[in-house]
């Protein structure tokens, strides 16, 4: 069970309906990706318009807090329930009788893409029209990453970048990532999916969205010339943990894997001084260089002095104190085991098996995190080959291949966002920055299976009554495809019916 | 909020737009209307229209035939299902003629064949590209502007000529039939099986029964759109659902529930232009005589079609009754048809649109050419 079709749907984003056949190498099909790269996404947002995004509705907010129109303090309340429209994502074919009521929850706002956010009399119109701004990036970056799921050369690549991105989640549910939060994908994690681990983890830890999300942007060094300065006026400023922590706890060694609260308060003095330029207005921008939005070592931020993290010391280097730490973190074993654990959970079963997470581990440690070394050993192992282990695909990797299996076109961005809220994985907003989890228990779940079930009646009358079912099932599905579900097709009440059967497929539902 | 999109043929997917776009409609040169609503599924034209006055109906539908005891008996022989409320006014009025025993010249069975010859008037499946409701279009002397209110234009409604497609953004959930489906999919699946059964009983509570309100919108829409100087002249609904293998007495009420309301929401909603429409309702084929150990009907052959509107010359059922003897069935399980959907949908538009109904079958039906009936089935 080694076929195309077997490794599109384990390895890839599932096959094309119009394009699948059966045969073929599929191990060889993946491993021909290794040395490719991922192409750069067209019509994608750019970190610039994200930063003037961020800056005009940083603006706008401070100027009606100084007219007295916010109350101080108030976050955008509105921001991640106005981008959780639910809007549906195609009408279906008029079911005239027997539909019920929908079982999915009504839309929180009854947002329009160009609605604006529940509306509060006080709220100016410049800064509604800079959150809009701000939400129609992230429309843009949902957009761009779902054409390229469609069309791209190299699936299994494209399934790196996602996997990627879930590692290290950003969240676009605060004022400050909701431009930002795609950009981490689209600039941090595509172009580094086949290079060494530490220039990826280097690369995230480097980029705004990330700064920001994990407020690493507020971190000021208690005895930084900046951090006396404010102490000497009575401004409460001082050292922000958490960026030290999640790439301890999630991005490299792993919960519970031996470090300890005094490496995570060392190693966030030592971050101290990692920034972003051009964003704030506060004094500290005068230390700044560069084009908004662009990293910047700000030494009048810095922790000044050697640290000590996991019994090593690192001496006092201004930025690349940090970098050397996380350079170590990066080809640490416990970061080995859990990148391995993660991966082998990602592509063979929820409870990965030991001796597959091993071997990934020891290509891992051998090659010091060179990414496609670590994939070929997951790739190699005969435990990921096995047809009678599917894993149950999570709403993205659903919608990515039901779209692909019907050949339809990605629907407008405003809908991909509301499909996937309500499938329960909205794009970059996980509620954590551990990101969504990895298990069937998730994702299978009776309300979910139901709203499958409808958004599969979606997809099918998208694709038409003019596409067949029959015919499409072996090419997605290829030996997978049981008797009892080539049966239930075939006897489907109508072609998009059948359609819809075959995306909510036990088979189809798993990869 | 009623979002809508309007869309090009073969474009997929609805734009997402905050405002219903305003159609431009050139003036066309018929007042007449035709809405086609397929019923894809097999609709079971003996409980639709039950021949309670047959004397082999009883002992073949033991079950299912007690649901025509409530309906509106129409003459000796057939008594209109009880759900059917505003079709039956309708007959009353004169509005709609019911006919049975009716079938496409398809005759084996499957859903998927079954619907092609239905839309594309063709013999045999697959035969022909385009749908007999486009080469309707080419018929017309301007564009008629033609509409399906759907995501996508079905087959009927494909073909050379420019078609529009609408369709309302929110959703129904879920049909029963779809639901039944998905169940009988999982039931040996032991991780979804048993989820698939608590997602049922949590529908079961919220009281998710079949409601008219969504077909009753969908009517309303299309009358919208079809109504006054520069409304759409030909449309297209999709209902489906039809296929009512098991717990047919409660499925089958809801269907025409919805069908009915949907009907009499686009009579209400055309106003005035009611009296020059004309609507056929029709499925691709019938269900066995015999109802069968599962509280549902099988695949079968002979149906019913209604025409409706203020253009039909209705009151009555249109039938050339073979009779339910197990002799008279066809292949000895389903209702034999007697009249040839074809000529019957050739003869109606022909008369409807004034032209030669004999040209009309030769356009529509080019594999067959049915001869025409002689009947007036649309008031010129």
């Amino acid at each position: 069970m080694s076929d195309l079709i077997f490794a599109q749907n384990r390895f890839g984003l599932g096959p094309r309906g119009d394009q699948s056949q059966g045969g073929g190498d599929g191990r060889g099909w993946v491993e021909a990706q290794l040395g490719a790269r991922l192409a750069m996404l067209s019509d994608a947002p750019t970190g610039a318009e994200a930063a003037q995004a961020l800056i005009a509705y940083r603006d706008e907010r401070r100027n009606a807090k100084q007219a007295g129109l916010l109350q101080p303090a108030s976050v955008p309340k509105g921001m991640p329930m106005a981008m959780a429209t639910t809007a549906p994502m195609t009408g279906a074919t008029m079911t005239a009788p027997g539909s019920g009521p929908a079982m999915t929850a009504e839309p929180m706002t009854g947002m329009t893409p160009d609605a604006r956010p529940p509306r509060r009399a006080s709220k100016p119109p410049e800064l509604m029209d800079a959150q809009k701004a701000q939400r129609q990036l992230y429309l843009s970056a949902v957009d761009a990453r779902l054409k390229a799921s469609l069309v791209t050369p190299t699936p299994f690549l494209e399934r790196m970048a996602h996997f990627w991105a879930n590692h290290f989640a950003v969240g676009a549910n605060k004022a400050d990532t909701v431009g930002y939060a795609g950009l981490l994908e689209l600039d941090a994690i595509r172009p580094n999916l086949t290079g060494r681990f530490a220039d990826l983890l280097l690369a995230v830890e480097r980029h705004p969205a990330m700064l920001f999300y994990l407020d690493q942007a507020q971190s000021v060094g208690p005895h930084s010339q900046a951090g006396l300065r404010a102490q000497g006026r009575g401004r409460d400023v001082g050292l922000n943990e958490n960026l030290a922590r999640e790439i301890m706890e999630l991005h490299t060694l792993g919960v519970r894997s031996g470090y300890s609260q005094a490496d995570v308060t060392e190693f966030a003095r030592a971050l101290t001084g990692w920034n972003v330029a051009g964003i704030g207005r506060g004094p500290v921008q005068r230390f700044m260089t560069g084009q908004p939005g662009d990293f910047n070592f700000v030494e009048v931020l810095h922790e000044p002095g050697a640290r000590t993290i996991l019994g090593k010391r690192y001496a006092e280097d201004g930025e690349a104190q940090a970098r050397a730490v996380l350079m170590d973190l990066a080809v640490h074993p416990a970061t080995a085991r859990h990148i391995a654990t993660k991966l082998t959970r990602h592509f063979v079963a929820d409870d990965p098996p030991p001796a597959v997470v091993a071997r990934v581990e020891q290509a891992f440690l051998k090659s010091r995190g060179d990414l496609p070394t670590v994939y070929r050993a997951l790739i190699a192992s005969p435990e990921a080959w096995q047809p009678d282990r599917p894993k149950f695909r999570n709403p993205w990797e659903w919608t990515v291949a039901s779209l692909r299996a019907l050949d339809v076109p990605a629907p407008p961005a405003q809908r991909t966002v509301g499909l996937l809220q309500e499938l329960g994985m909205p794009v970059w907003r996980p509620t954590s920055p551990a990101g969504y989890d990895d298990l069937a228990a998730s994702w299978a779940g009776p309300d979910a299976l139901v709203r499958r079930v409808e958004a599969a009646q979606r997809f099918a009358s998208a694709a038409g009554q003019g596409t067949d079912a029959r015919a499409i099932a072996p090419k997605v599905l290829g030996a997978r495809l049981t008797d009892a579900t080539a049966t239930a097709i075939s006897r489907a009440e109508s072609p998009a019916t059948g359609l819809a059967l075959l995306l909510v497929s036990p088979e189809f539902l798993r990869r | 909020m009623d979002r809508r999109s309007f869309l090009a043929t073969g474009a997929v997917g609805l734009a997402a737009t905050t405002f219903a776009p305003r159609l431009a409609f050139a003036k066309a040169a018929t007042d007449r209307r035709f809405l086609f609503v397929i019923q894809r599924g097999a609709a079971d034209g003996l409980a639709i229209l039950a021949p309670t006055g047959d004397p082999g109906y009883a002992s073949l539908r033991p079950e299912l035939g007690a649901d025509a005891a409530g309906g509106t008996k129409l003459d000796a022989m057939f008594t209109l299902h009880p759900a059917l409320k505003q079709v039956a006014a309708m007959t009353a009025a004169r509005q709609a003629l019911l006919v049975h025993a009716v079938a496409s010249p398809y005759r084996d069975r499957s859903h998927f064949d079954g619907q092609n010859v239905l839309e594309t008037g063709g013999a045999l499946p697959y035969r022909l590209q385009d749908g007999w409701m486009n080469r309707l279009l080419r018929t017309m002397p301007d564009d008629p502007q033609a509409i399906a209110f759907a995501p996508t234009v079905p087959p009927a409604l494909r073909g050379s000529a420019r078609v529009a497609s609408y369709a309302p953004s929110n959703l129904p959930a879920a049909g029963d039939d779809l639901m039944i489906r998905v169940g009988d999919l999982y039931a040996r699946d032991a991780q979804l099986g048993p989820l698939w059964n608590e997602a049922l009983q949590a529908r079961t509570k919220a009281g998710d029964l079949a409601s008219g309100k969504g077909a009753a919108a969908a009517g309303a829409l299309a009358a919208r759109m079809m109504k006054g100087p520069a409304g759409a002249r030909i449309g297209m609904i999709e209902t489906d659902g039809w296929d009512t293998h098991t717990g047919q007495k409660g499925r089958l009420t809801a269907q025409l529930t919805g069908l009915d309301a949907m009907l009499a929401a686009y009579r209400d909603g055309l106003g005035e232009d009611w009296k020059n429409t004309l609507v056929l309702v029709a499925t691709e084929f019938g269900r066995t005589a015999h109802e069968n150990g599962t509280g549902g009907t099988d695949h079968g052959t002979g149906a019913t079609a209604f025409l409706l509107g203020g253009a039909v010359n209705g009151g009555k059922v249109l039938a050339d009754w073979p009779g339910l003897a197990p002799t008279a069935l066809y292949e000895a399980r389903d209702l034999k048809p007697t009249i040839n959907l074809d000529a019957l949908v050739a003869t109606a538009l022909g008369q409807h649109f004034g032209q030669d109904p004999a040209r009309m079958a030769g356009v529509l039906f080019p594999d067959t050419g049915s001869a025409p009936l002689r009947q007036t089935l649309a008031l010129s």
